[in-house]
């Protein structure tokens, strides 16, 4: 079935069987490989994009559900070539180690309110797991991207 | 990857629409609304569903006003809504679900439908035939579960019923606030209360056949009652309850309760309303009362090796979860409450 | 120094951010097949016969495999190549490999899967080490001590008998530390593909492309000179990828056989299955102390559930030994040691290595013994520190020791000295400390080479490429490359390209294991830029007409010390360099240095250095439901020099959450039906749903100090952080748990069920009450350093092995030109 969606604020059509996951639709026929799979079961939160602005888990979304929808990934959240502002926190601040949850924890954090307290990145970020950090640093990262008073 | 069984793919617009096709393919077909249970379910096999419903566009079941809220609302918005913060067990318990991800997808609907869980059954096909199986099985052709007559329950070997858990949130919580449902058909629409839609039963665990669509959850006004919802889990985020608390009353200007629920989660099959929490009217939420009740529902509460936490452990923690829901809408200090306590209450906001 | 010491954004820290870095299954080749593995249902069964005739007639279905087709076998260490790449006649765990099959699509290897018809014989099922020692037959392996006993040790190190009646009182204590695993979130994923000259490429998530390599070369019967491995980036190691693994052999193999590109990349529970993760440990020591708190021996017994396969557990059973003499000193240390094999997936290294669970023994008792003794167990520690550049009891040699600044760090930033024992009701503190190697002093399989090599090459352009075998896997392996190079050579980290872990491209590296890279890698960086700065320096000495010695190689500049202005840009240098020199091109390499432990057994245990941590971990504990709350982890390490700040405290926070997840709720167990109903022994939960690993909310707040003692091993003076810093947390929360309750958790992880028990009990504990008898070998006996010892044990051949001839397991791999 042909799907229209907006990705990365540009509208694209995919043909794709009822189930297909977008997670699958972004990495393969899309070759979008900066959205990961770390489970497959929306227990990680690796494959994390933003749907009409929300984060949600792509490995649990049927392509299919995406008829007129509007998604972001990783490689859609900056201008091409520049760096948004998030990107350039967790390098400075040291929010990626092995780097494979960073994409999703960025588009998690990318629909935080602005100026969040440590509380709220906390809780935004909740739906993520990292096995490498102990998050300490991807706070830090959120904090300083974002305006979190000291 | 997702493995695909062979399947038809509807995509109505009405309710309408929903009860012809689910009247006329019967158990085979499965809704699809977020699809956070379903998807990880078929990847797992333990669903496999011939055909596939999709809610997604039948606007008539996201609506939300004067207390009736469309099934297909998402329980972030659930959570986030100004509108039915009164409704505070509600709010804890759709706020408490999985993961903000989770949530913005997740539906009222399909949480209060959700399967019943087990460490037996929710696990992958292969991991289920090394065990051989057990008594819950996906129906051929391959919607909702049914009983496999050679399968052992491996929680309770030699019982001949299946002891898999309640794992949803919200119903407890809504069951503590006098919710009913509205429940459609070809056959037409009627309403019951929500505690009426369950069945003491791990494979048979809804009243309602397959064919009726859970359409709306209305509540009553929630005017001079105070409501709670405690959620019990090893971490605060993914996890499913392993025990939950949902607690309602309604108090006099004195202080006397003029009304009270209590709903236990995730000790049975279903939802345990507690029918003891009746005898608190007439009297204040004294200790000694609390005290009473919280024994009561304890005794009710009749955890089994079916999820996270040993069962003797969680048996106890209930009667420390009801005892602090209730001094909690009693209104106590909660740094008198405790540790546990003031985990389960600690709710934080995203915004 | 201009670099070092630095906070800096690491050099691969852009291709992360934007979701560019190319993990395994991100890499995608034209024509590439799919392949999926079946495993077996049975804990242990012999395979009858196996019936792929319906799988192979499913359109496009394009190769099936079966240990028909892998009848070499492999194993990451010598002495244990019991593996093949699919079951040969017996599987021996729930997940075990029996049969592959290659595909056009991911779909269609699944549902071909699932139409393979394999005949069973079921076996025994051997749940626990109890059981392994009690049914020696069926054997899970035809080798090993005997029965189920995988393997064996046993060192006396002075009369610990003596030792142990002549103390004041001696302590015996049983922990046991239950098995967990690394829950790398990348998912293991291989591409293996035919170059077009026919030589063979495997991209996988390894840590180890150097031991990969060779075990391909191995079981695949080619030349390791026409197979080339590369690690990709590791999205998460730990020691869960360090093992040549089954899907990587097989997908080589199907590349071969078919002649595509192939690739597979594993479930999350497959995952689990593959594990090589923490040994489940049970532990009893007995420790001897005079009445004011000096040690005077200690006897330590291990029992180690191996799982199915061997893989590391030797080096494993070894080391929950080694290490527990170069904290405190003990005069004589009694060690034995016994791994059993079991029908779960085979346990191996994961962070630590084997010296998280008798640390978390040891640091348990320590506080036991305060306690009785009522000695402040900060107070009981820093008496009787091991002093620097000493040797142990068993030969390992301690250089730098910084763990006396540690403690105070900790019991400074903590209040411990003001607030343990006076939080109130339900709070509590407590403190633990441990060491941990910079590298393991020898090799794998044993060698004279080094253990590691850099190159450099460096051209008239300015630009500079560096090659390692190290692999990234996101401890900044990379960055520290760079660093090394541009600290010497005056130039940005940036400026430098990195190529890492490439067997074709790079020069031998050992692996990312054992907190080897920095040391290794980092000293043989230093060594090629140094001799690449001499030749330049030549260069430009007589360019400038100045003695060598007085140029300066800074801030991307080559100038004269007494006057700065005279001087060139790093590329002109370099191009005076080249014109003098010709091409440019630098080595350097690295090879610890030889271990005092000439025992057998005595390889596992030496490093160049160890680092050192000490925490400090607040609690709260509910005495009714026993639910425990971290209120704040206080951690110091003992890094000698923290090269790139940034990335060392990201390694410290890392460790100390892993650490806490171990700690409170990470368990890698398993559910035995009721024998009488089914001989099913199944992971309990091999999700990441119920795998619980700490989520954001978990994480309680961390305070660290580094304690930098530049250690003169070290690059720059750097020691490890990679692993060090995790293994104190596990034992300063149990004491944490018993200032504010009370009450002893002898066990790990730290439940609350376990804590009502706890307070329910007599003993005011929870924790194992018996360890089995088990018949140890004659112990190796070593006189210590202090009696006259000189290394060896008077009771034993000498230590080092025999090299492995040719063809033997373990030898290293036939260069063709010898072949008859």
């Amino acid at each position: 079935m042909k799907i229209t969606l907006t990705l990365n604020r540009k509208r694209r059509t995919v043909d794709v069987s009822p189930l297909e996951r977008l997670l699958d639709t972004l990495r393969g026929a899309l070759g979008l490989t900066g959205t990961k799979e770390g489970c497959g079961e929306g227990e990680c939160g690796a494959c994390t994009v933003l749907l009409d602005g929300k984060p949600v888990n792509s490995c649990l979304v049927p392509t299919a559900q995406c008829s007129g929808a509007a998604i972001t990934t990783i490689e859609g959240l900056a201008p091409r070539g520049k760096l948004h502002k998030l990107q350039r926190a967790f390098l400075e601040c040291g929010g990626a180690q092995c780097g494979i949850c960073t994409p999703g924890m960025i588009l998690a954090a990318s629909a935080l309110p602005d100026r969040p307290t440590r509380e709220q990145i906390r809780t935004g970020l909740a739906g993520n797991l990292c096995r490498c950090t102990g998050y300490e640093k991807i706070y830090d990262a959120v904090g300083v991207a974002l305006g979190t008073k000291k | 990857m997702m493995r695909a069984s062979p399947f038809s793919y509807f995509a109505p617009i009405t309710i309408g629409e929903v009860a012809k096709i689910l009247a006329g393919e019967g158990p085979r077909a499965l809704l699809l609304a977020g699809g956070t249970d379903l998807i990880p379910n078929m990847k797992r096999r333990t669903q496999t569903p011939a055909v596939l419903v999709s809610l997604r566009r039948v606007a008539e079941l996201r609506g939300l006003a004067n207390g009736r809220i469309g099934s297909a609302m998402t329980l972030s918005s659930i959570a986030e809504s100004p509108h039915l913060s009164p409704h505070r067990a509600l709010i804890r318990a759709a706020a408490q679900v999985a993961t903000p991800h989770i949530r913005n997808a997740a539906t009222l609907g399909g949480n209060l439908c959700l399967d019943t869980r087990c460490n037996y059954y929710n696990q992958n096909y292969e991991w289920r035939q090394a065990i051989d199986f057990c008594m819950k099985r996906a129906s051929d052709g391959g919607g909702h579960p049914v009983r496999n007559e050679d399968g052992v329950c491996w929680v309770a070997p030699g019982s001949p019923r299946c002891w898999a858990v309640s794992s949803s949130d919200t119903a407890p919580a809504l069951i503590a606030l006098g919710a009913t449902v509205t429940l459609v058909s070809i056959a037409g629409r009627r309403e019951l209360p929500l505690n009426d839609l369950y069945c003491d039963d791990g494979i048979a665990y809804l009243t309602k056949p397959s064919d009726e669509l859970l359409t709306e959850v209305v509540l009553p006004d929630a005017t001079g009652w105070r409501s709670t919802y405690w959620k019990l889990r090893r971490r605060e985020a993914f996890d499913f309850p392993v025990l939950s608390v949902a607690a309602a009353v309604k108090l006099a200007s004195d202080g006397t309760v003029l009304d009270a629920r209590l709903v236990l989660g995730a000790v049975a099959s279903h939802p345990l309303l507690i029918a003891e929490a009746q005898e608190l009217v007439g009297m204040p939420l004294s200790d000694d009362a609390i005290e009473r009740l919280a024994a009561a529902a304890a005794r009710f509460a009749k955890p089994l090796d079916n999820t996270d936490f040993a069962l003797g452990w969680r048996k106890r923690v209930a009667r420390a979860y009801v005892t602090g829901a209730l001094r909690e809408l009693r209104g106590d200090d909660p740094a008198t409450l405790g540790l546990l306590a003031r985990r389960a209450t600690a709710l934080r906001p995203l915004s | 120094m201009h670099q070092v010491g630095k906070p800096r954004r690491r050099v691969d820290g852009r291709a992360k951010v934007t979701g560019q870095t190319r993990f395994a299954d991100d890499l995608s080749l034209p024509r590439m097949l799919h392949c999926k593995l079946l495993r077996s249902p049975h804990p242990h069964a012999r395979i009858r016969s196996i019936d792929s005739a319906r799988a192979q007639m499913l359109p496009g279905v394009r190769l099936i495999l079966t240990g028909a087709d892998t009848p070499i076998s492999y194993g990451i260490l010598p002495v244990s190549q019991d593996e093949h790449p699919l079951a040969r006649d017996v599987v021996r765990f729930v997940g075990d490999p029996v049969a592959a099959v290659v595909a056009d699509s991911e779909e269609t290897a699944a549902t071909a899967i699932g139409q393979i018809l394999v005949e069973w014989e079921i076996l025994t099922t051997i749940a626990s080490p109890e059981q392994a020692l009690a049914t020696p037959e069926p054997r899970i392996h035809d080798y090993g001590d005997e029965g189920n006993v995988h393997k064996k040790v046993a060192f006396d190190f002075g009369d610990v008998d003596a030792a142990l009646a002549s103390a004041d009182r001696v302590f015996e204590d049983l922990f046991f530390y239950q098995g967990n695993t690394h829950l790398p979130i990348e998912q293991h994923a291989t591409l293996a593909a035919l170059d077009p000259d026919g030589k063979l490429t495997v991209w996988s998530s390894t840590q180890t492309p150097h031991y990969l390599h060779r075990a391909l070369a191995k079981t695949l019967g080619r030349p390791a000179a026409h197979i080339r491995v590369i690690a990709t980036p590791n999205g998460g190691g730990f020691g869960g990828k360090s093992d040549p693994f089954n899907h990587e052999i097989v997908v080589a193999l199907a590349a071969i056989r078919t002649g595509r590109p192939v690739k597979i990349c594993l479930t999350r529970e497959e995952v689990f299955y593959c594990h090589r993760g923490r040994h489940p440990v049970l532990m009893r020591f007995r420790t001897g102390v005079k009445n004011d708190g000096s040690l005077v021996g200690m006897e330590l017994d291990t029992l180690l559930d191996g799982g199915a396969y061997g893989s590391y557990g030797v080096a494993s059973t070894f080391y929950t030994g080694a290490l527990q003499t170069v904290t405190y000193e003990i005069p004589r240390y009694r060690f034995r040691g016994c791994r059993t094999f079991t029908n779960k997936p085979p346990c191996g290294p994961k962070r630590g290595h084997g010296t998280p669970q008798p640390r978390f023994g040891q640091e348990v008792q320590l506080d036991k013994i305060a306690c009785a003794l009522d000695i402040d167990p900060a107070e009981l520690r820093l008496k009787q520190l091991v002093k620097p550049q000493s040797l142990t009891a068993n030969y390992m040699r301690v250089n730098t020791i910084g763990l006396g600044d540690c403690i105070r760090s900790v019991v400074e930033g903590s209040g411990w000295r003001e607030r343990r024992s006076k939080l109130g009701p339900g709070r509590g503190l407590g403190l633990a400390c441990s060491s941990y190697l910079s590298g393991a002093g020898l090799p794998i399989y044993w060698n004279d080479l080094p253990q590691t090599g850099v190159q450099l090459k460096l051209d008239r352009s300015g630009g500079v490429t560096a090659f390692c075998g190290a692999t990234e896997i996101g401890q900044g392996s990379d960055d520290v490359l760079a660093l090394c190079v541009a600290e010497v050579l005056g130039i940005a980290p940036f400026d430098i390209r990195v190529v890492t872990g490439d067997t074709d491209l790079t020069p031998v590296d050992l692996g990312s294991y054992s907190s080897r890279v920095t040391l290794m890698m980092g000293n043989a960086a230093i060594e090629a830029a140094t001799r690449a700065r001499s030749l330049i320096a030549q260069a430009m000495a007589k360019k400038l007409d100045v003695p060598a010695e007085r140029l300066v190689f800074a801030e991307g500049r080559v100038f004269d010390a007494e006057d700065p202005s005279r001087g060139v840009s790093w590329p002109e240098a370099v191009i005076h360099g080249e014109a003098l020199h010709g091409t440019l091109g630098t080595t350097g390499s690295y090879k610890p240095p030889l271990s005092a432990a000439k025992y057998k057994g005595g390889g596992v245990g030496p490093t160049p250095t160890y680092s050192y941590s000490a925490s400090v971990i607040e609690v709260e504990v509910d005495p009714e439901t026993g639910w425990l709350e971290v209120n704040k982890v206080w951690i110091a390490h003992d890094i000698g020099r923290a090269l790139n700040p940034t990335l060392v405290r990201g390694q410290v926070e890392g460790s100390v959450y892993m650490a806490l997840g171990e700690a409170l709720m990470e368990e890698q167990i398993f559910r035995r039906l009721p024998p009488k109903l089914s001989g099913a022994l199944v992971h309990k939960f091999p999700s990441l749903l119920e795998y619980k690993s700490p989520s954001a909310l978990e994480m309680p707040p961390v305070e660290t100090y580094l304690i930098e003692q530049p250690d003169d091993r070290g690059p720059f003076g750097a020691k490890e952080v990679g692993q060090g810093p995790l293994l104190p947390v596990m034992p300063a929360l149990a004491n944490a748990v018993f200032d504010a309750v009370g009450v002893r958790v002898d066990e790990v992880p730290i439940t609350p069920e376990k804590i009502v028990r706890a307070l329910a009990a007599k003993d005011r504990r929870y924790g194992p009450t018996e360890f089995p008898a088990i018949a140890w070998p004659e112990a190796l006996r070593v006189a210590p350093p202090w009696e006259g010892g000189d290394g060896t044990a008077s009771n034993d051949r000498p230590s080092r092995p025999r090299m492995a001839r040719p063809g033997e397991a373990g030898a290293a791999p036939i260069r063709p030109e010898v072949r008859r």
